[in-house]
């Protein structure tokens, strides 16, 4: 090959600079008339990533497709597939590349609406970070809450906001400002590292690759500059080593290499694994390339490994390193997106491939789906083409994984429909629902958190006082109904289930009532200990003993009720006979009548019986959950 | 991609570490220019805006590298591009890498019957290096097919026979029959016909007679327009067509590499690479590439402003028509009839990655076929083009 060595050394500076560029995935999502595609052409454009040619046919394109009169349509250089064109839509994800000094961009270009949601995910799969176009003459907008949400399931941490169309509401900063407010107050509890609202105009180029000249208030970067300089948190796959065995290579008996592409962390010769599920430990030997052999390697890395035992290794395991140890289990529950034009079928058997194994499965519940608009569940027997769902996985054999949370690489697989080979869904695993029975590796402290997370949800003591005839119980149970009906896990405590097994040998005086509400107390605390949201319907009239079994609570997961009746409207309703029977003297203490109840000053909630349905206090106790985070559910606690 | 702002980039990396340097020595900036540009008012030229050639800045380079080592600021440097480099980071190249491999191995290990298309030129060439890397200290586990039209230069069919004999590796050649039988060729029959009967019609009747359920190519998603949204696993009919609206999404790095009997994939393991990555790669690694891609002075005419190598004497010249030396060289390679040749002086690779970078027509331009119609490519690849 003519390669003078003269030139070869003048040019390794050249191209150590030109190579040692760090790479960023970058997913772009708005709606058509957001201006999408026209801002990545201008990005194209004005980082001079075009060439001649491609101005000169981008020209003639224009004139016969574009919608910027007689301008050159920038849209146009990234809107690929004819049938787009012709439609002047995006409708698949396509893949731009560009590059600056200081690095290599892939841009994910998906199309915005809610019928190409599976195009989105895709496309967030593998981003780093995602630009969210929003036109400042409208705000935020529904479609804006589905792109974060959206880029926030799929693990993405970084957000730029575009504020495009600047030049259509004269370059406001009071716009933008109330933009960017609005968008931060939104996304607060979506778990972005960082977000960064930017002020562009795709159409004339103000803050994409240079300084705006019409926004002088505007003291940030530009977007090229932010996207050049942004830093890559590694809050994401944070997990110890992984190799997901790929392939075994085998050339000859005497060399066996196990490959795969390390999903987290990093190793060297020497160093310990495990390999599961087997469990069995060894050393590594060697890391293999055709180049050398590493002394070490890390994340991302395609490579080779031996190890220093002969030891039963094949693809669809993971080599660990022995302190950090990925979970092994065959039952999941996981965010699935359906992508197939045919809809679920829970209890079919589908095909489930991983990073690096295929093996059956089967949804055994589907738990509820995600509108991905106000993201509100919705309880549903299927999903269809772009919905997602929470539900739970039965595997026909364990295997290793990572919570999504943790790891993006080892959390994910993508269902295979077994008749027609179609990819009809993506999912990322929120976590086992069983611990592996097969090897013992760690010892797990299965906690508080733990247990509710189990249940995807976060305990809670729904405290009801309250007459006797007030509708404590009527409204506790109709809560009870909506929490069960989202999927929570829940148990009522009332006079009926208590009084007549635990607490059978209590009366009705002051000490027996005392005693009694200090046992509800303790159960309730346990039954929240073990993740669940339980709701006490007790008359409870002391304000002390009410008082008391609030502190045996963690704070803040004691919710007190105030079923708020008066006592002529209680002793109106006299559902059980019972006010009437106390009047009689036929029952002594009876609270309102010869015992004293003591109205709470400070309750969570108060509801009037008097002025709102059952159906409306529950709902308003329902809404007040939400309101609190205590309906959220916080994955890694 | 051509970079016209790279010359720019480099100036101002040369003079922010030259500025970096002066403050760490107490040398002059002018002392500094002398020695990396031998011109004392260099810097100061550049920093006022001004302009120097790629050769120049690569020898400031290395002059500076130097420096920098001898003062001790060896953390101002690129590292050595095969070790991972600063913060266990990756470089762009070292991921793209990984990446191809990792395509590589899942396909071997999920597939019965792959095969790698080769096609000589330097898409194919990395491609080939990558398949090494992928299975050593194995051989790449499955052979390489050739659908040769016939009408290749002669100096890619050398290239090659010489590259798989060196390698030890299987070749597999097909050329259309019924083309040869009815004497298609471009200058005959068109570039149209020619490419579809010996190209496509070839691909197909060599992957339906060997079943092939796997075939890797080199088609990259800058080439092109349509090529940016094809998967890295292409999904192929029975008739091996590509259906543009109903391909398979492709999350993360799990690949649905699942076929029924008589329908295949494509699979694209330089996706994600670009003509420059390509390049620099080739550069970074030392690949050898066919001398074709090295200007020389080679024999052309001029037809409508595409430059033709006369390569054999099948092409028929028109009236005063005269095969002139040109220094000439290809940006891709194919069909030598309907392959543009450039001029250029560039004799090694260095000086083929400086014309790349700083090139204003983007590689496919010196391709006949794409101009015959703006959706050409897509309609070649619904119907089994690669």
């Amino acid at each position: 090959m003519p390669d003078s060595s003269t030139s070869q050394s003048n040019a390794k500076g050249l191209f150590q600079s030109g190579t040692a560029k760090d790479l960023l995935r970058v997913l772009t999502c708005g709606s058509v008339d957001d201006g999408k595609s026209t801002l990545i052409g201008r990005l194209l454009f004005d980082s001079q990533q075009i060439y001649a040619d491609q101005m000169t046919s981008l020209q003639s394109d224009s004139k016969k497709f574009g919608t910027q009169g007689s301008d050159i349509d920038l849209a146009l250089l990234v809107d690929g597939l004819a049938a787009e064109r012709e439609q002047g839509i995006t409708i698949d994800v396509a893949y731009r590349f560009f590059a600056t000094k200081a690095r290599k961009f892939i841009i994910a270009d998906t199309p915005g609406h809610e019928q190409y949601t599976r195009n989105m995910a895709t496309g967030a799969s593998t981003a780093d970070l995602a630009i969210l176009l929003v036109d400042a003459r409208h705000g935020i907008q529904v479609q804006t809450r589905r792109h974060s949400y959206i880029a926030s399931l799929l693990g993405i941490r970084h957000v730029l906001v575009a504020v495009n169309k600047m030049d259509l509401v004269n370059f406001s900063q009071h716009s933008f400002n109330t933009i960017e407010e609005q968008y931060r107050d939104f996304a607060k509890n979506l778990g972005f590292n960082d977000i960064t609202c930017i002020p562009v105009s795709a159409l004339l180029g103000d803050n994409v690759t240079a300084a705006s000249q019409h926004m002088a208030w505007y003291r940030g970067r530009p977007m090229l500059q932010h996207l050049e300089a942004v830093e890559l948190s590694s809050q994401m796959d944070e997990t110890g080593f992984r190799l997901p065995v790929q392939w075994v290579n085998r050339p000859d008996s005497g060399f066996r290499g196990f490959c795969g592409t390390i999903a987290s962390g990093e190793i060297s010769p020497g160093d310990e694994v495990m390999v599961l599920p087997s469990g069995q430990r060894s050393h590594v030997k060697q890391i293999v390339t055709m180049d050398a052999n590493l002394s070490v390697a890390r994340r991302h890395q395609s490579i080779t490994l031996t190890l220093e035992d002969e030891i039963g290794v094949s693809r669809g395991d993971f080599i660990c390193s022995t302190d950090h140890l990925a979970g092994l289990s065959d039952q999941f529950q996981a965010h699935l997106i359906w992508m197939s034009e045919k809809e679920l079928f829970p209890g079919r058997s589908y095909l489930l491939k991983t990073c690096n194994t295929t093996v059956a499965t089967s949804i055994t519940s589907l738990k509820h789906k995600v509108d991905v608009n106000d993201l509100s569940h919705q309880a549903t027997k299927t999903l269809h083409l772009n919905e997602i769902g929470v539900c739970n996985l039965s595997l026909g054999q364990p295997i290793a994984f990572d919570p999504y949370g943790k790891n993006r690489t080892t959390g994910s697989f993508i269902l295979i429909d077994r008749m027609t080979n179609e990819t009809v869904g993506a999912g990322i695993i929120d976590f086992s629902l069983r611990r592996a029975s097969n090897v013992v590796w760690q010892d797990i402290e299965i906690s508080r958190n733990k247990r509710a997370a189990q249940k995807q949800q976060k305990p809670a003591v729904l405290w009801f006082t309250g007459l006797s005839g007030s509708g404590k119980s009527t409204i506790a149970n109709l809560v009870e109904k909506k929490l069960y009906d989202m999927g929570r896990h829940t148990y009522i405590l009332d006079g009926d289930n208590v009084r007549h097994g635990l607490n059978n040998d209590l009366g009705f005086t002051d000490v027996d009532r005392v005693e009694n509400i200090r046992r509800v107390g303790e159960t309730s605390k346990l039954m929240a200990d073990a993740g669940l949201m339980v709701l006490v319907s007790f008359i409870s009239p002391f304000r002390e003993e009410r008082q008391m079994a609030r502190r045996l609570m963690a704070d803040g997961e004691f919710i007190e009720i105030f079923v708020k009746t008066p006592l002529e409207v209680a002793e109106a309703r006299d559902v059980k006979g019972l006010y009437a029977r106390a009047r009689a003297g036929e029952i002594k203490n009876f609270t309102g009548i010869d015992s004293e109840y003591q109205a709470p000053k400070n309750a969570e909630i108060e509801v009037d019986t008097t002025s709102s349905t059952a159906e409306q206090a529950a709902s308003q106790i329902v809404d007040y959950l939400e309101k609190e985070g205590f309906l959220d559910f916080d994955e890694n606690p | 991609m051509g970079l016209i702002p790279y010359i720019m980039n480099q100036i101002a990396e040369l003079l922010s570490r030259s500025e970096a340097l002066a403050t760490q020595t107490g040398q002059s900036l002018s002392t500094i220019s002398r020695k990396t540009l031998k011109d004392g008012k260099g810097l100061a030229r550049l920093k006022n805006g001004g302009q120097c050639t790629l050769k120049t800045i690569e020898r400031a380079f290395a002059v500076l590298l130097e420096l920098e080592h001898k003062a001790g600021m060896t953390g101002t440097t690129a590292q050595t591009p095969a070790n991972p480099d600063r913060d266990g980071q990756l470089t762009h190249l070292q991921r793209l890498e990984a990446q191809s491999i990792h395509i590589f191995r899942e396909v071997v290990a999920s597939c019965e019957n792959p095969v790698m298309l080769y096609s000589v030129g330097k898409d194919s060439s990395v491609m080939l290096h990558l398949a090494l890397k992928a299975f050593y200290p194995a051989k790449p586990p499955f052979a390489l097919l050739h659908v040769d039209t016939g009408w290749k230069f002669k100096q890619m069919i050398q290239f090659r026979d010489r590259k798989i004999k060196q390698l030890g590796l299987e070749l597999l050649v097909h050329t259309n029959p019924d083309g040869i039988k009815q004497g298609i060729g471009p200058f005959t029959h068109g570039s149209a016909t020619h490419t579809d009967v010996m190209k496509t019609q070839g691909l197909r009747q060599a992957l339906d007679h060997y079943k092939f359920d796997a075939a890797f190519g080199g088609a990259r998603r800058d080439e092109e327009k349509s090529r940016a949204k094809e998967r890295v696993f292409s999904f192929r009919n029975s008739a091996h067509h590509w259906d543009p609206k109903n391909q398979r999404p492709e999350l993360w790095n799990i690949y649905n590499t699942r076929v029924a009997k008589g329908e295949s994939m494509r699979v694209f393991p330089l996706s994600n690479w670009t003509e420059l990555d390509i390049w620099q790669y080739i550069y970074q690694e030392q690949i050898e590439i066919p001398e074709l891609y090295f200007a020389a002075k080679r024999p052309v005419v001029e037809r409508d402003g595409v430059l033709i190598m006369v390569d054999d004497d099948r092409m028929p010249l028109e009236d005063g028509e005269i095969p002139q030396e040109k220094m000439v060289r290809f940006r891709t390679l194919g069909c030598y009839p309907l392959t543009g040749a450039v001029e250029s002086t560039a004799t090694d690779l260095a000086q083929v990655i400086e014309e790349t970078l700083a090139a204003n027509t983007s590689e496919r331009q010196g391709r006949v076929i794409d101009k015959d119609g703006d959706s050409t490519m897509e309609q070649k690849k619904r119907e089994g083009y690669f």
